[in-house]
């Protein structure tokens, strides 16, 4: 055996990578991508402009930087994992001072003419860069405190940030994801516990605090919770979303109002119905049918994501697939269940399909890293 | 330090282990997402589909167009103009401070017009849209389209508005609109949905309360689709609304002019009827009030300097003012006496100037009294001592039959709101209010149309019609509706035997055209257009025997409201009737002095069609004539043709 640094990896030739593809993964991305491009359609009056035709140039881009991605043999990537979850940190942290200011936080960074999403960047340089910590961690030393700290940090730095803009719902969706990757490592449960004590004394801190003088939550976030809990409070307001996005969805049925036939999205009523709200217009077109076989979709996904998981011969692929799968189901099951009232309203796109360049480009690179992990793992 | 771990050392077993709770986890928590979507989608489907439709749906009240009201010769005397109005829709503009102030800036509006506007919107509901201006220009108009994207919710409307175009001369007959008060609201039985929409106005008084009903029509209703701004996207159905139907009068506006120019200055009523028909041609108030005011809204300055005018010109004399009848009631004594055979047409009775009934004087209004009297010189020269004669034979039972049959106590049937029906007393009333008995006193009182007999003009006036007919003459105001002509019900006949009618219509004929009759001043020269009529000079004040001893105080002396009610009915020609009216000046002073005059020129401007030309007066009379005319502003015509069978305009349906 080998022990120069690269002779463990698998490196085969081209041919042999792409048939090393997974290729229903490949078939699932391009479906749902197409489904989104549909949507976009639909919600702008079944017209290609402003959104449709300017999202399938991004998803061209997008399949594209995949299959590069693919291609790169996975060693490069682990060696990548610093400078890129520093430069997405740098950029955060930027976003929060240059940050252009949507809705009272700052998400945003421009660079010209693009507009960059950076907290969707660092989701995915998290889920890598926890990867490659495991990856280079010794089994024994998993579950001991130092390096259940160090992890830790890596996660605390850009949710902290990301809760600056101020963007909680995003800030605990990293928080999620990072758990879930130091979970599926193999720490010791007994963190978990403590981490589920630390999260119930800080949330009754945080609604203790409101309305005194170190409150801990800007206004418009407990107004959120307020009308999450009762959207009836205020129905012009900030209970509009929820209410409309609620009559959107119900007013679908089983079998849906048919394409372009749903009022409630061709008469505007739904705010964001291009971006976060998507799947409402979908639910309103096409019915409770086509929502299950969506969500069947992004399970399969999920699914293939595992199976590369599986058959990755080292812990940095595994967990960098496994990631990029939780990272997927994260968000979508958080945009249905805040669209359907089932949790309030955070600013999380649905994957693949809301317009928005950020969250596709990431999405796209994480994809391309899990076929990356399908093709450098041995066959079989 | 960073390098690969060797595969075996990584520890698959374990994470294949977490991999596949992570997988349970995401199964579980995606099952109840489409638990979620299956609750909403299916068991709250139908209601949150409703939800949808009431987002996309809106009901508009579509408002009929208010019926017009012409005269008998097709003028309007009620129409409906254009106008247009900016109004407000709160729901669709987020902050109507900041709305009204960029409005503001682009009308513009005075900072107390944004005051008012600002208060408006504060009082009235979100749904409710709110007029900002009531009457714009078409600058505004074009101005509030040239910045739509930057006044939300801001609109220009076509909106109609009530005129008058005859102002106060027709007030008192037409009435106005105005707008929907909180009784509306709460008293019909039948909810309008009209009386919701705002600035929607309804009938106050006159015919435009009492035909309310028709006038409005009936809303119909716009369902739209509209988007999450309120714009409309399509029409999904509508139902018309139904106008209200046009009313044709009586009322000739000429003649109406006339009457209420002739009235003058004075508090005073007078209503002009077609005897054959019923029709009222004229029916004057004065002093009376421009309507026009009140239907965009009336100023408090405004309405309190009408209200609180010494003259009450809100009050509807006419049909409202209630008199004692005085002497013009005596025909109706000496109807009642004739019937009942309780006098003989000439039997005479001695006039002293008084008489003495149990120990009460009673006194005639000529001083020395008239000497032997029979019947028809008792209407010619109005001699009281003779009705305090027929008083003593006549019981009160009888004399209210022929006084109900003629329509005195009787409310009449006109569509006009607040039509009272004058009084006439009772024994047991008399106990009721003056919790005396009924006493021959009383009796006497009135055989003479005084003590508690109460009646206004219009009554007057069908007593009038009724006697030179002989038929229960009804009044009638309306002449079509949408072009459809009313059905008219030949009269009956009253009941009282014609040769009594014709002793009491020579009688009347004599007061006017006989040289000692009380109005002999006001008689024609129009061998064709005789009149016949009675004098009434009712007393508001009771007359003390010391100022009987004395001298009487005369009218001009007394202050206003204790002057005599100067009272005048009559109809023409004699023999074969064709208009009747009564005149009553309120504290006028003499009936054949001030009220005998005006009903004389009523008449005979209804019959000529035009302002009376001075040849159709006495000679000694027609300096006094044209002095008259010429102060209230009439003009004198030369020459005018009778016209006295003019068919009335048929109006278009």
């Amino acid at each position: 055996m080998n022990t120069s640094l690269i002779s463990d990896s698998v490196n085969p030739r081209l041919a042999q990578k792409i048939s090393n593809f997974s290729w229903p993964l490949l078939a699932l991305v391009a479906i749902l991508s197409g489904i989104g491009v549909l949507a976009l359609y639909s919600v702008a009056g079944g017209a290609m402009e402003p959104w449709a035709l300017t999202q399938f140039y991004r998803l061209c881009a997008g399949f594209s930087l995949m299959l590069v991605v693919a291609l790169i043999p996975l060693r490069f990537w682990y060696f990548c994992v610093v400078p890129i979850f520093f430069f997405a940190i740098i950029l955060l942290a930027l976003s929060l001072i240059y940050g252009v200011s949507v809705k009272g936080a700052q998400r945003w960074l421009e660079f010209g003419p693009l507009r960059i999403q950076p907290s969707e960047m660092v989701k995915l340089a998290l889920v890598m860069a926890l990867a490659a910590y495991y990856q280079n961690l010794d089994n024994k030393n998993i579950s001991r405190l130092l390096y259940v700290m160090i992890p830790a940090l890596i996660v605390a730095v850009p949710s902290l940030l990301v809760a600056m803009q101020p963007d909680l719902g995003t800030a605990i969706l990293i928080v999620t994801g990072g758990s879930i990757m130091m979970f599926l490592s193999g720490i010791h449960l007994a963190y978990f516990g403590a981490l589920l004590v630390i999260l119930v004394i800080s949330l009754a801190l945080i609604f203790i605090s409101r309305g005194t003088s170190w409150q801990m939550l800007s206004d418009y976030q407990f107004n959120r919770v307020d009308t999450f809990l009762n959207p009836s409070i205020d129905p012009f307001g900030t209970g509009y979303h929820i209410t409309q996005s609620k009559i959107a969805i119900g007013s679908g049925g089983l079998e849906g109002r048919g394409f372009l036939q749903g009022t409630q999205s061709q008469l505007n009523f739904l705010p964001e119905k291009h971006t976060d709200f998507v799947f409402t217009t979908l639910a309103e077109e096409f019915g409770l049918i086509w929502c299950v076989i969506l969500l069947g979709f992004y399970a399969a996904i999920i699914f293939y994501c595992t199976m590369s998981a599986l058959r990755s011969n080292n812990r940095f692929g595994s967990l960098l697939a496994l990631g990029v799968g939780s990272t997927l189901f994260l968000n979508v099951a958080a945009n249905v269940a805040m669209i359907s009232g089932l949790i309030p309203v955070v600013g999380v796109p649905l994957p693949l399909i809301s317009y928005g360049g950020s969250s596709l480009m990431v999405i796209m690179f994480g994809f391309g890293l899990v076929q990356c992990v399908n093709v450098h793992s041995r066959k079989g | 330090m960073y390098t690969w771990l060797p595969e075996d050392k990584f520890g698959r077993h374990q994470l294949n282990r977490r991999a596949l709770v992570l997988g349970i986890a995401q199964g579980t928590i995606f099952s109840v997402i489409i638990g979620r979507l299956r609750y909403l989608q299916v068991t709250e489907s139908e209601k949150l589909a409703g939800l949808a439709d009431l987002n996309r749906i809106n009901l508009r009240v579509i408002i009929p167009e208010r019926g017009l009201i012409y005269d008998r010769n097709g003028t309007l005397l009620a129409e409906n103009q254009k106008l247009f109005r900016i109004i407000l829709v709160q729901e669709e503009t987020n902050d109507p401070n900041l709305t009204i102030d960029q409005l503001g800036q682009i009308l513009p509006l005075t900072p107390k017009q944004k005051l008012a506007a600002l208060e408006k919107i504060h009082d009235s509901r979100q749904d409710v849209p709110v007029v900002i201006v009531e009457e714009a220009s078409w600058e505004q108009i074009a101005r509030v389209s040239a910045n739509a994207p930057a006044l939300p919710g801001v609109r220009a409307e076509v909106g109609e508005r009530r005129h008058y175009p005859m102002g106060s001369n027709a007030v008192h007959v037409i009435g106005y609109v105005g707008k929907v008060s909180s009784e509306d609201l709460v008293t019909p039985k039948v909810r309008d949905p009209l009386l919701q929409v705002p600035d929607f106005r309804v009938g106050r008084s006159g015919i435009e309360k009492s035909l309310d009903h028709v006038l409005r029509g009936r809303a119909g209703n716009q369902r739209i689709e509209v988007n999450a701004y309120g714009r409309v996207m399509r029409e999904l159905g509508s139902i018309g609304a139904q106008h209200g139907t046009n009313q044709q009068l009586t009322i000739d506006s000429s003649q109406q002019q006339f009457a209420m120019a002739r009235l003058g200055d004075h508090r005073a009523s007078a209503v002009v009827m077609n005897i054959k028909t019923g029709d009222v041609i004229s029916l004057a108030s004065t002093p009376a009030f421009d309507p026009n005011p009140f239907v965009s809204g009336i100023t408090q300055v405004e309405f309190d300097q009408i209200r609180n005018d010494q003259g009450k010109p809100m009050f509807n004399r006419s049909i409202q003012g209630t008199y004692p009848p005085g002497s013009t009631f005596k025909m109706i004594t000496a109807l009642a006496a004739l019937e009942e055979g309780l006098i003989a047409p000439d039997e005479e009775v001695n006039c002293q100037g008084s008489i003495d009934i149990s120990g009460r004087n009673f006194h005639c209004w000529k001083f020395g009294g008239h000497g032997n009297i029979d019947l028809h010189s008792s209407l010619r020269e109005s001699c009281d001592v003779y009705y305090y004669n027929l008083a003593e034979r006549v019981p009160l039972e009888k004399l209210a039959a022929v006084a109900r049959r003629f329509g005195l106590g009787v409310r009449p049937e006109l569509p006009m709101a607040g039509i009272e029906k004058g009084y006439f007393p009772t024994r047991e009333s008399k106990l009721e209010i003056h919790n005396r008995p009924w006493s021959i006193g009383d009796m006497l009182n009135t055989s003479i149309g005084q003590g508690d007999v109460l009646a206004t003009a219009l009554q007057l006036t069908i007593m009038t019609a009724r006697l030179a007919s002989g038929l229960n003459v009804q009044p009638r105001l309306v002449l079509s509706e949408n072009g459809k002509q009313a059905s008219f019900r030949p009269f009956s006949s009253i009941g009282i035997s014609e040769s009594s009618l014709e002793l009491v219509r020579n009688g009347m004929n004599a007061a006017v055209n006989h040289v000692t009759g009380t109005a002999f001043r006001s008689r024609t020269a129009d061998e064709s257009f005789l009149i016949a009529g009675k004098t009434g000079t009712s007393q508001v004040r009771t007359i003390s025997q010391r100022e009987r001893e004395t001298g009487l105080i005369s009218n001009e002396d007394l202050p206003l409201n204790q002057r005599d009610h100067a009272l005048f009915c009559c109809y023409a020609p004699i023999g074969n009737p064709v208009f009747a009216t009564a005149v009553i000046v309120e504290n006028g002073g003499t009936g054949s002095i001030v009220a005998a005059p005006i009903a004389r020129d009523l008449l005979m401007r209804a019959h000529y069609g035009g302002v009376p030309s001075l040849r159709m007066y006495p000679p000694e009379e027609r300096d006094e004539v044209k002095r008259i005319f010429l102060n209230l502003n009439l003009p004198l015509s030369p020459k005018i043709t009778p016209q006295e069978n003019r068919p009335t305009v048929s109006l278009k349906a």
